[in-house]
């Protein structure tokens, strides 16, 4: 099933390849993210890069890019080998990496953002006249609308990404990478930007395209390399790409026994009902619900409103519209802080940045939920509270020297483990997990799964976001899919479709609007 | 950064005596922090001026720290949330005017502290609702409220000094209980009792929470609006209180009574070991700082050093402290 076409590529016998990436391993202390792969890039072919979230695609750009730098494995631009050490060195090679978040300073112009870091001179003085023609010629050459002279703050982001590619062009790179490039566009602004790139693909530029939408990757691609679990899987050409095929190769594995734990399915009544919730940027109106006692799978693409979706419930981010009835009663949640004295936790996807102090102790992480509960006039109930946290230490397995440990001391699964407890403290009868297992070990997701997991069989309903699609196919009751801010899909439960990786993707990616059509 | 709490969560779980009293020595010495300083300045002056070391001057030291120590202990607790309050001096000033203005009116002498209490918390929460409801930073809301609340003192004083020559609460400024001056018991008690708010009150951890991560704090469910409301409220009505303190030292206010105190409050909670950007230090640290600072102030003028070098060297060894301090740290870890 797995085609290495890099001899069959087209004009592969007669054209070096501008770019080859050979046997390349990353591995973050010690966990490996990229294993022995393997990517070949000609001159004048637009590549794309795909695979689930975390399958390492950002990797090996990073390290294209200079960002990181590999343990093992060779690059060679024009046949040649390099040593991109810094991201200097992948700048002088050639090589540029556009940002899904744009890398240009607001505040100056046009100009001066294509020139930055490399300004012309006359003498010890700036020579802006010089700059001002060269980027004028390099903004005609995309066919921009935007002059030299604006600046960057009034552009959209579009012309903001043309302003990068100027970028480029001017530095004379001959291989692009661009990361989710159309996340931000609206329908016209990205027909504009294929058409941009299609010229480059004239003027024999190497283009290295990441998205997760197949119908950009049908329209565009002319080769697609596939990663999964750091691995590289293999390459299609245009031809060959069929939707499922695609999917299987992104996938492919089996789900192992680490992900069941044979609850007993008791799904109960429902408890959270939330209609036409929207945040009218992000989150189109959407409607759910929760029973008791069921693990909802929330899965999609990155950037799908997951993460939106779920604040909103929880009343972290303001709504335009929608209510949330939990109980039969429909709550009036304005502040994180009412959606929790209705009974509603939420452990937020990035535990250091939204959910830990990790200056104070372990113990006052776990308690603090509950301090108020437990306080009299106030003043706070030391015993009840030192009692808490210790049996959650031991119920949740959290191992720490003792209470008074700094929370920014523990591993990434303790310190999860933490925030689970503090949610479980107060007794919640919804909990909205965000990636409850990201950066967690083996060992500490499996306690997590088996928490998450005894809590339902508890009868709290759960909503589970996770980009890790075996997770979401091992614990799910049921799971929702979402693509663009929208539910696009539903598995398992009463539905009758079958909670499997290839179906879930299918939905996450729109291959299965492609596939009908 | 290492912790400067002392969690008290640990004596309630009682199985682990062992790591309670190895930390509770951590926690002492990360408390006294500063305290070898102090010490070490107390012994030099000790050996270059004769009369540094005696109970009365050691009283003089502490009446000299009382405004000083009130002002930093509301100051402390705006730094704690990641803030800043500027505006402590000017508070103070209108404070002290409106407190004197108050008892020179013989049908209202009575309601002079209230009243000036009251102007300092009003004026503090006018702060704290502009940071926290208009999402303002601290710095500039407080730098307006420098300059804006000390035009307001010149102007409520009219351009002189406001004088009572029988101030009804003159005995704060200059009566003891015991062998303490009540401006010393004044500012211990003020110490206290924020150190009981911040240890040992739901309030004083959220205020820790908000300084340490203000994101997981709101996600929390913690009203960061009103603990912000609390610290600014608390900082303005800790600079009323000095306000008071200042007037009834002197029995009269000027408009321009307190000014640049902002700076000497900044200095005594940086240097009592509370971090700049929230989240970390402690009270007693506060105190240890402000008294280093009175230290200074007092022994350079018993070595007749005069009013210039005595800025300089007061700055310097701010600097200097919590170079030591932060390199001890560091050392620690």
């Amino acid at each position: 099933m797995t085609t290495d076409l890099e001899s069959s590529a087209p004009d592969a016998s007669i054209a070096t390849p501008v770019l080859e990436m050979r046997g390349i391993t990353k591995r973050f202390s010690g966990v490996p993210a990229l294993q022995n792969v393997n990517l070949t890039v000609y001159p004048g072919e637009v590549h794309a890069l795909m695979g689930e979230n975390g399958a390492g695609k950002s990797t090996l750009m990073k390290i294209l890019a200079g960002a990181y730098i590999a343990d093992e494995g060779e690059i060679r631009i024009n046949g040649e080998p390099v040593d991109i050490a810094d991201p200097g060195r992948a700048r002088r090679a050639g090589i540029t990496l556009i940002y899904q978040e744009l890398n240009v300073a607001p505040n100056l112009t046009v100009t001066e953002n294509i020139f930055m870091g490399s300004e012309l001179r006359r003498g010890q003085l700036l020579d802006r006249a010089q700059m001002e023609e060269q980027a004028a010629a390099v903004l005609a050459s995309l066919g921009a609308d935007f002059a030299p002279n604006d600046v960057v703050s009034n552009l959209s982001i579009a012309e903001q990404q043309q302003l990068e590619i100027a970028r480029a062009l001017k530095d004379k790179s001959r291989i692009l990478v661009m990361d989710e490039p159309t996340a931000a566009l609206s329908d016209r602004e990205t027909e504009r930007l294929f058409e941009v790139i299609r010229k480059l693909r004239r003027d024999g530029i190497a283009i290295i395209y990441i998205s997760h939408r197949m119908e950009e990757v049908y329209a565009l691609a002319d080769r697609i390399s596939v990663l999964r679990d750091g691995e590289y899987i293999g390459s299609l050409t245009r031809d060959e790409i069929a939707a499922d095929r695609l999917v299987q190769m992104m996938v492919g594995r089996s789900v192992g026994d680490f992900y069941e734990h044979h609850r007993q399915m008791s799904v109960g009544e429902p408890v959270l009902v939330v209609r036409n919730i929207s945040d009218g940027r992000k989150v189109q109106p959407t409607s759910l619900t929760l029973c008791a006692g069921e693990i909802v799978g929330l899965s999609g693409l990155v950037g799908a409103g997951r993460t939106e979706l779920s604040r909103l419930i929880f009343g972290a981010d303001p709504k335009t519209s929608g209510e949330v009835i939990l109980n039969g009663k429909t709550l009036d949640i304005k502040s994180p802080g009412d959606a929790i004295a209705a009974g509603i936790g939420y452990v937020p996807e990035d535990r250091k940045d939204q959910g830990l102090f990790l200056e104070m102790s372990a113990g006052k992480n776990i308690a603090l939920n509950s301090l108020r509960q437990d306080a009299k006039a106030g003043v706070i109930n030391f015993g009840t509270i030192g009692k808490i946290a210790t049996d959650a230490v031991r119920d949740f397995n959290i191992r720490l020297a003792n209470l008074e440990i700094r929370a920014m001391d523990l591993s990434g699964g303790n310190q999860q483990k933490l925030l689970l407890a503090r949610w479980l403290a107060i007794k919640p009868r919804v909990l909205l997990l965000d990636e409850p297992t990201r950066g967690v070990d083996i060992g500490a997701k499996s306690e997590i799964y088996r928490i998450i997991s005894d809590l339902a069989t508890q009868g709290v309903a759960i909503l589970m976001v996770s980009s890790e699609l075996p997770e979401i196919v091992g614990l799910s009751d049921r799971v929702l899919v979402m693509r663009e801010g929208e539910l696009v899909g539903e598995l398992g439960g009463t539905t009758g479709t079958a909670i499997t990786q290839e179906n879930i993707m299918a939905y996450a990616t729109g291959a299965s609007e492609v596939n009908r059509s | 950064m290492s912790q400067t709490e002392l969690t008290p969560l640990g004596r309630n779980t009682g199985d682990r005596p062992r790591a309670r009293s190895r930390n509770s020595t951590k926690n002492w010495l990360q408390v006294a922090g500063i305290l070898p300083i102090l010490l070490l300045i107390c012994i030099l002056f000790t050996f270059l001026s004769p009369s540094f070391l005696t109970p009365g001057n050691l009283v003089n030291i502490a009446r000299q720290a009382s405004i000083n120590i009130v002002l930093a202990t509301g100051m402390t607790f705006v730094i704690l949330t990641g803030g800043i309050d500027l505006s402590v001096g000017s508070i103070l000033g209108v404070s002290a005017v409106i407190t004197v203005l108050v008892s020179l009116l013989p049908a209202l002498s009575w309601a002079a502290i209230p009243v000036g209490l009251l102007a300092g918390l009003l004026m503090g929460l006018a702060n704290g609702a502009l940071i926290a409801f208009l999402d303002l930073p601290p710095f500039i809301v407080t730098l307006g409220a420098l300059t804006a609340w000390r035009g307001a003192a010149y102007l409520v004083a009219n351009g002189t000094t406001v004088i009572n020559r029988d101030l009804g609460y003159a005995w704060i400024g200059n009566e003891y209980l015991g062998p303490l001056p009540w401006l010393v018991v004044i500012a211990l008690l003020a110490i206290a009792a924020s150190w009981f708010v911040l240890r040992r009150t739901v309030l004083g951890v959220q205020i820790y929470a908000v300084g340490g991560n203000q994101r997981a704090a709101r996600l929390t469910g913690i009203k960061v609006d009103r603990v912000l409301l609390f610290v600014y409220g608390v900082s303005g009505l800790l600079a009323g209180l000095a306000g008071i303190m200042s007037s009834s030292r002197l029995y009269s206010a000027t408009g321009m009574l307190g000014n640049g105190y902002e700076l000497d409050a900044i200095a005594a909670v940086i240097l009592g070991g509370t971090s700049f950007t929230g989240g970390i230090g402690t009270m007693p640290g506060t105190l240890l700082g402000a008294l280093i600072i009175a230290v200074l102030n007092n022994g350079l003028t018993l070595l007749n050093m005069s009013y210039f070098w005595q800025l300089v060297v007061k700055g310097l060894v701010i600097i200097v402290a919590v170079t030591i301090d932060r390199l001890r740290r560091r050392g620690s870890r």
